[in-house]
């Protein structure tokens, strides 16, 4: 609260408007191409991709301009301190969108589910869909014409086929990679810079492990399974929780890519290294939230 | 610890630079202050004027103006523009002109990100106003766009209200990061928090509560995002999901986000009861576990607005209790500004006036609340202009009677002028008596059965509701006067003091009048 140094306070920027511009295309973009997602001859994804370009031009220049200004020691200890916390807080935000999917998951499979199969105090009681049998995964959904259940569901097929079942293997990538992004952060701390970047790379590996082996999850739930978006609640939490998790991971992997390319370009000291340590939490966030996930998505 | 001021661009005398651009790049806490306070000025008279255009539906029974396609779109919209747009970047405006000089920091903790805070506002609400122009009109399934409303029934618009929803929810919970970051970080050597001025406390905890339910409310409308355009069942209950889960998502948002619009209310208040009283804010302590008492207890009463669906009665009972617990809190605080104002020597300007009638005003819709708390009770009370009564005393003369109140405090300390007191007292009495003449009556229509979100009413609503009509075209008009008020004050008012009002305490009323371009580059030290 109180060091000597001095607190930077960066003139005038044009980078906030550019963001707020590149947002403005997105939301137009976005809306008009999933608006137009039944008429093929649209062209409104061009804006999206304009969109996305100047997203990342703009973040791409406003990290530069950060890393440039910390090079120059304009930034005190105090400043730094407000990056952490602001860091902290976003992962905070984070958190509690995916505590919205969970809530989603919790109230379906602890009330509405079970009240739609006629269990509770006389609530909806069976009315709507007679015959309609409460279990999880739901696998025949109330109106199988409207929602088609799937065939089979992704949950934990006991510990004798423990091997043919990918998130066991998603979940050993994702909490070794916690133990190596560790390991290569110590290593920087000690100054030991080779460590560092094998580290580093290996965590990079069994990340994106992780999002192949996603990919081929999902894509034996669509071919073989007839599990999708449509097939009702089970397909429906699941894809959302697993999808944005997913999502993170694909996130929290390109900030460790470009934190890894900046670590062989020479970037980041002993003790100044935000940028790799505000990765790495991230990165400890999606594992922990993985760990949750495997246990209400997949297991119980 | 002393700040510099980079100044390698247009910023070469420490002050603004020329032209537009000042406001576009800015990163100065001042001018980022001063574009949320008018953005959401703006917006009071656009939400403004759809009410008014709502009372004129209604001054008469039968369909009169607007058809009811369009009526659901100008309530909708309403709604979503005065709580997005007006009440909370109000208070983010606020936040941002008062919180640095009220801790002794030079700035906001992340400048830039501050500007980018503001900027994405206009577009959000730029998008979501494009909506009425576009194929199928504007939202129109009420602020609270419950599915299948917003979903199954919804017009293809909702895909933008959906983003334009998203990119408010980014700006809240940048601007909070950003307030929460200053706070903890920045406040000048010497102020502990039991030190800290409360206003900024109740921004603390307002700005934690944004970051803890803005991300739920996204998560909500990618749900309904999903639903509607890529096969999913979250609120569909043929595939298993359910309608009221939806309820139970925006509420859990929802109910936590009626006291971010009044915390910040709560502390400007305590300010300026200090200040006219001429004596320290009583129970100061108890202010501040108030205030987060209340901000924990709102976590767990969002069903209260769901004890009509259908929930079991162990539901019911538990939220009817734990809503009754706010009451509490709530109790406290009132009780601490009347043993604020008792015995001290008071003076009457705008300011004060305004912020006693916010004590006695939000108090009569706390007792509505408690009312409508108690679970068998609100059967009758549910979708009634009782709950439309309730909610806009405390959000009238509540939330927006603080936020006037602040910025009659606060102005001669941004325009270096006085403003014209009899101008404002006029302005006091007649937005007094009008918020009065509008929302009291509709307790009687309420209680008598009217529902809420029509455009047409039974025959024997008819007098009350003209009469509210009356107050509420006085009401508007009467806001123009307060604009009017502001501009006299930055072009023509006299000039004011540093200290302003004879009683004011906190850093704010230490630097000069209008407050320099930076303040506090070298932090205050705080005994
Ligand atoms: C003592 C404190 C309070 C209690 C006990 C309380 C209780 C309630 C209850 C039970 C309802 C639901 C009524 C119904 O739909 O049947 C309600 C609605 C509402 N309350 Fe409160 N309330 C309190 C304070 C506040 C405050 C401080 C605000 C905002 C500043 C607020 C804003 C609202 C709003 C906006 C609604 C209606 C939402 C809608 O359905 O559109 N309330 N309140
Ligand atoms: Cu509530």
């Amino acid at each position: 609260m109180s060091d000597q140094s001095s607190y930077f306070v960066p003139a005038s920027s044009r980078l906030p408007i550019w963001m707020a511009f590149g947002l403005m295309l997105f939301v137009l973009g976005a809306g008009y191409t999933i608006n137009d997602l039944d008429k093929p001859d649209s062209n409104s994804y061009w804006i999206l991709i304009a969109a996305f370009a100047v997203i990342f031009s703009v973040f791409f220049f406003w990290f530069g301009e950060v890393i440039k200004e910390n090079d120059k020691g304009m930034y005190s200890d105090q400043l730094n301190r407000s990056f952490v916390m602001g860091m902290q807080w976003f992962i905070f935000s984070e958190v509690m969108f995916f505590f919205a999917f969970f809530l989603a998951l919790g109230y379906v499979r602890i009330f509405a589910v079970p009240w739609l199969g006629g269990e509770g105090e006389k609530a909806i009681t069976n009315m709507l869909w007679p015959g309609f049998e409460a279990t999880w995964p739901v696998m025949q959904t109330p109106d199988q014409s409207l929602f088609q259940g799937p065939k089979e569901n992704m949950n934990f097929p006991g510990f004798a086929n423990v091997g043919h079942w990918l998130p066991f293997w998603n979940t050993l990538c994702l909490v070794t990679s916690s133990g190596t992004i560790t390991i290569a952060e110590h290593a920087l701390k000690k100054g030991n810079r080779t460590t560092f970047k094998f580290w580093m790379v290996m965590t990079l590996i069994l990340g994106f492990t992780f999002v192949y082996l996603q990919g081929l999850e999902y894509y034996e739930a669509y071919d073989h399974m007839g599990l999708t978006l449509g097939a009702g609640i089970y397909g429906t939490t699941f894809f959302l929780l697993t999808g944005f998790h997913g999502f993170h991971v694909c996130l929290g992997a390109i900030i460790l890519t470009i934190m890894t390319i900046r670590g062989f370009r020479g970037a980041f000291t002993k003790d100044d290294h935000f940028g790799l340590a505000a990765g790495s939490w991230y990165w400890h966030f999606v594992d922990v939230v993985w760990i949750l996930l495997v246990l209400v998505v997949y297991v119980f | 610890m002393s700040a510099v001021i980079d100044s390698h661009s247009d910023d070469h005398h420490h002050g603004p630079a020329k032209g537009i651009t000042r406001w576009l790049y800015t990163t100065n806490h001042k001018d980022i202050g001063t574009l949320y306070l008018w953005f959401s000025f703006l917006m009071l008279f656009l939400g403004g004027a759809m009410a008014m255009v709502i009372r004129a539906e209604l001054f008469e029974p039968g369909s009169q103006i607007v058809s009811p396609e369009f009526y659901n779109q100008m309530l909708t919209n309403h709604g979503l523009i005065m709580v997005f747009g007006a009440v909370m970047p109000a208070f983010v405006g606020l936040a941002n002109w008062i919180i640095p000089m009220q801790i002794g920091a030079p700035d906001m903790a992340l400048p830039r990100m501050n500007n980018l805070s503001f900027w994405i506002l206009p577009v959000a609400f730029g998008i979501l106003i494009s909506t009425f122009f576009m194929e199928g009109g504007g939202p129109n399934f009420g602020w609270t766009f419950y599915a299948p409303l917003s979903t199954t029934y919804a017009p293809p618009t909702v895909t933008f209200f959906i983003f334009a929803v998203h990119i408010m929810g980014a700006s809240s919970i940048m601007g909070s990061i950003n307030i929460i970051t200053t706070i903890l970080n920045m406040r000048a050597p010497g102020m502990t928090f039991m030190k800290m001025p409360l206003f900024t406390w109740t921004w603390l905890i307002t700005a934690y509560l944004l970051i803890a339910v803005m991300p739920v409310l996204a998560g909500a409308v990618t749900m309904m995002l999903m639903d509607i355009h890529f096969g999913t069942s979250f609120f569909n209950a043929a595939g298993g999901g359910d309608p009221v889960l939806f309820q139970h998502v925006f509420w859990f948002f929802g109910h936590p986000e009626v006291y971010i619009m009044i915390l910040p209310a709560f502390g400007i208040v305590s300010h300026i009861i200090e200040t006219f009283s001429r004596k320290p804010i009583f129970g100061y302590t108890s202010m501040v576990y108030a205030i987060a008492s209340i901000a924990i207890l709102s976590f767990i009463v969002w069903a209260h607005h769901m004890f009509t669906v259908g929930m079991p009665i162990a539901g019911e009972l538990f939220f009817m209790y734990t809503t009754m617990l706010i009451a509490i809190p709530t109790g406290v605080k009132v009780f601490n500004w009347l043993s604020t104002m008792f015995k001290g020597s008071i003076s009457f300007e705008t300011p004060m006036l305004f912020s006693i009638a916010f004590v006695a005003l939000f108090t009569i819709g706390g007792l509505s609340g408690l009312m409508l708390a108690i679970a068998p009770a609100d059967f009758q009370y549910h979708d009634t202009y009782f709950v439309v009564a309730h909610f806009h005393y405390v959000l009238v003369p509540g939330a927006i009677f603080g936020i006037i109140a602040g910025v009659y405090y606060w102005l001669p300390k941004w325009t270096g002028n006085m403003y014209d007191e009899v101008l404002g007292k006029t302005h006091f009495w007649m937005s007094f008596i009008s918020v009065n003449i509008t929302f009291f009556p509709m307790h009687f229509v309420g209680l008598a059965g009217m529902p809420r979100r029509i455009p047409d009413y039974a025959l024997q609503f008819a007098d009350f509701n003209m009469v509210i009509s009356i107050g509420a075209f006085i009401f508007g008009l009467t806001q123009l006067l307060f604009l009017f008020i502001i501009l006299k004050s930055i072009f023509a008012g006299k000039q004011a003091t540093s200290e302003v009002w004879e009683g004011a305490k906190g850093l704010e009323w230490t630097v000069a009048s209008p407050a320099p371009y930076h303040t506090f580059e070298t932090p205050p030290e705080v005994k």
